[in-house]
């Protein structure tokens, strides 16, 4: 395969990658923000304790973060084609993809709030705030630097993931570098992937750094 | 204004049970600057955290303004707390939030409109002397400047209550008088009640016209401060003025503590009473404390002669309190 024909390739799995990664994470944010807070607040020192629905919420979030992403993927296929119609293609990725990182997303979120001082929860509350008011005027904004640290990294994990799933027809960089890099002996094809995959973590990385020492007024 | 009636409260830690307060009854009157003192662990914050029910007690009751704060359901404890003011050793402070947006939380809180907020705001700002300061974010002021508006957030509601938990604890002495100056402003121009709990003596003395002195959770004794020091067996007394040792007295004697408050102390009350009865008088120790705008004295003195007890009538009409030890 010569220039021509794969670097259109190239350029289109980098688009697909780009497209799993980000929608996975729109969803993952969407749906772990709320989980995380919800451990926050129901642990036995949190602003409402409730054991028994914290010890449920930790053992569903441990049991879903100690599967490997790969039997994930496999497992999850009944249902990704339920919901999108079909099991293979960026699209249906972006439902493992999203599963896999909710729980991990939700425990950074968790632990990102837990390292607002107890004063500033103490204070909020002798004003007369509301759990959610605490939640959304304090909790949030407070431990915004970290959040977005833990959307980074949850962003590179993502990326990690979804060129696993590109071994299974997800689509993306995995994808290319498995079928030609691995498949076809094409080692240029190999390096030069290896090389976006490298340049898109370290993006999301420097990105993340930046945005969050921007936002921290500390 | 705040009245605690026979509150307790332990915590358990593993196994065993840490009583924080036993028992504990007092009552704050509207406009008193009222003090807890003790040292760490004497149950103060757990105190002062019972009063807006931050900790709730196991038992006793609490009301603040008339309100039974240990019966109220939460949204009405919430309504509450919006009118009652609370000051921090860490100023807890939003780090994300410039000092105007600080301020304004408790008003966003009290679903205040905009337009007002801005204005009371400004209004607060200006009262704690940080007009310049409104754009700026807490890592940027000085302890000083934090607690200032620590407390313009704490008042923008205009509770009638402060609660101050060693607000001054973590600032130097000079930043330390300022705040204190402060808050004797506040409940001089707005009868802003203060119940404060502090470790530092100082304190007491500068702002508090009442005190309570907690130890290992028991209340020691309460009351106005004049009082309690002019009791040589107070705590208080104690604090300010040690007793001197005992054991070197001259059997003919009799010991006696001398208080002088206010004007009394200016005057050479003793000269005259040597001048005029027949006493001798030797002096075993004395201290001058500045307590608030007063100052009090305190001679600890050994009388002998044949007219002990006219030169003390005399002390007393002159308004000085005696005290005679055995």
């Amino acid at each position: 395969m010569n220039i021509s024909e794969w670097l259109p390739r190239l350029w289109q799995a980098s688009l697909t990658t780009i497209y799993m990664v980000g929608v996975s994470t729109l969803f993952t944010v969407i749906l772990g923000l709320p989980l995380g807070v919800l451990l926050m607040l129901t642990d036995e020192r949190g602003l409402a304790p409730r054991p028994t629905l914290n010890r449920v919420l930790g053992f569903v979030v441990n049991l879903a973060r100690s599967l490997p992403f790969i039997i994930l993927l496999v497992v999850l296929i009944p249902f990704t084609r339920a919901l999108v119609g079909s099991s293979i293609g960026p699209t249906a990725t972006i439902v493992p993809l999203t599963l896999a990182a909710v729980p991990f997303f939700a425990r950074v979120v968790e632990s990102s709030l837990r390292e607002v001082p107890r004063g500033l929860i103490e204070a909020s509350q002798s004003m007369g705030s509301s759990h959610w008011q605490t939640v959304s005027k304090v909790l949030i904004p407070e431990s915004l630097p970290s959040l977005i640290l833990g959307v980074a990294l949850t962003l590179i994990s993502l990326v990690g993931y979804s060129a696993m799933a590109g071994a299974v027809g997800g689509g993306g960089l995995g994808d290319l570098a498995i079928r030609y890099g691995y498949q076809r002996y094409e080692t240029e094809v190999m390096l030069v992937t290896v090389v976006l995959l490298l340049v898109l973590v370290q993006g999301v990385q420097w990105l993340g750094d930046r945005l969050s020492a921007k936002v921290s007024k500390k | 204004m705040i009245k605690l009636e026979k509150v307790s409260k332990s915590f358990t830690n593993g196994k065993s049970a840490v009583h924080a307060l036993h028992d504990v009854s007092l009552e704050v009157e509207a406009g008193q600057i009222f003090g807890v003192v003790g040292t760490s662990g004497a149950g103060k914050s757990t105190l002062i955290r019972c009063v807006n029910r931050l900790e709730v007690p196991e038992s006793g009751r609490i009301w603040v303004d008339g309100e039974e704060i240990s019966a109220l359901e939460t949204s009405a404890l919430r309504k509450s707390r919006q009118k009652m003011g609370m000051i921090f050793q860490q100023f807890n402070l939003l780090s994300q939030r410039t000092s105007a947006e600080n301020i304004a939380y408790p008003l966003e809180i009290a679903g205040i409109a905009k337009l007002e907020r801005v204005a009371r705001v400004k209004e607060l700002l200006n009262l704690v002397g940080l007009e310049d300061k409104a754009d700026a974010y807490p890592a940027q002021l000085s302890g000083g400047q934090k607690q200032r508006v620590g407390i313009a957030r704490a008042i923008a509601n205009h509770p009638k209550v402060l609660l101050s938990d060693e607000a001054t604890s973590a600032l130097d002495p000079a930043t330390t008088d300022s705040i204190l100056e402060l808050l004797v402003d506040l409940n001089q121009k707005l009868g802003l009640t203060i119940l404060l709990i502090t470790h530092q003596m100082e304190v007491v003395k500068k702002v508090c016209d009442h005190v309570a002195i907690l130890e290992n959770g028991y209340l020691l004794e309460s009351g106005a401060i004049l009082d309690l020091i002019s009791d040589p067996h107070s705590h208080l007394s104690k604090a300010f003025f040690p007793p001197i040792q005992e054991g070197l007295l001259d059997p003919q004697a009799i010991q006696a503590a001398i208080t002088f408050l206010g004007e009394a102390a200016d005057e050479p009350i003793l000269a005259s009473m040597v001048r005029n009865y027949d006493v001798d008088v030797n002096f075993l120790g004395g201290n001058i404390q500045q307590i608030g705008k007063r100052r009090v004295g305190q001679l600890q003195v050994e009388l002998k002669g044949q007219q002990i007890p006219e030169a003390l009538a005399f002390l007393l009409e002159k308004g000085l309190r005696v005290e005679v030890r055995e």
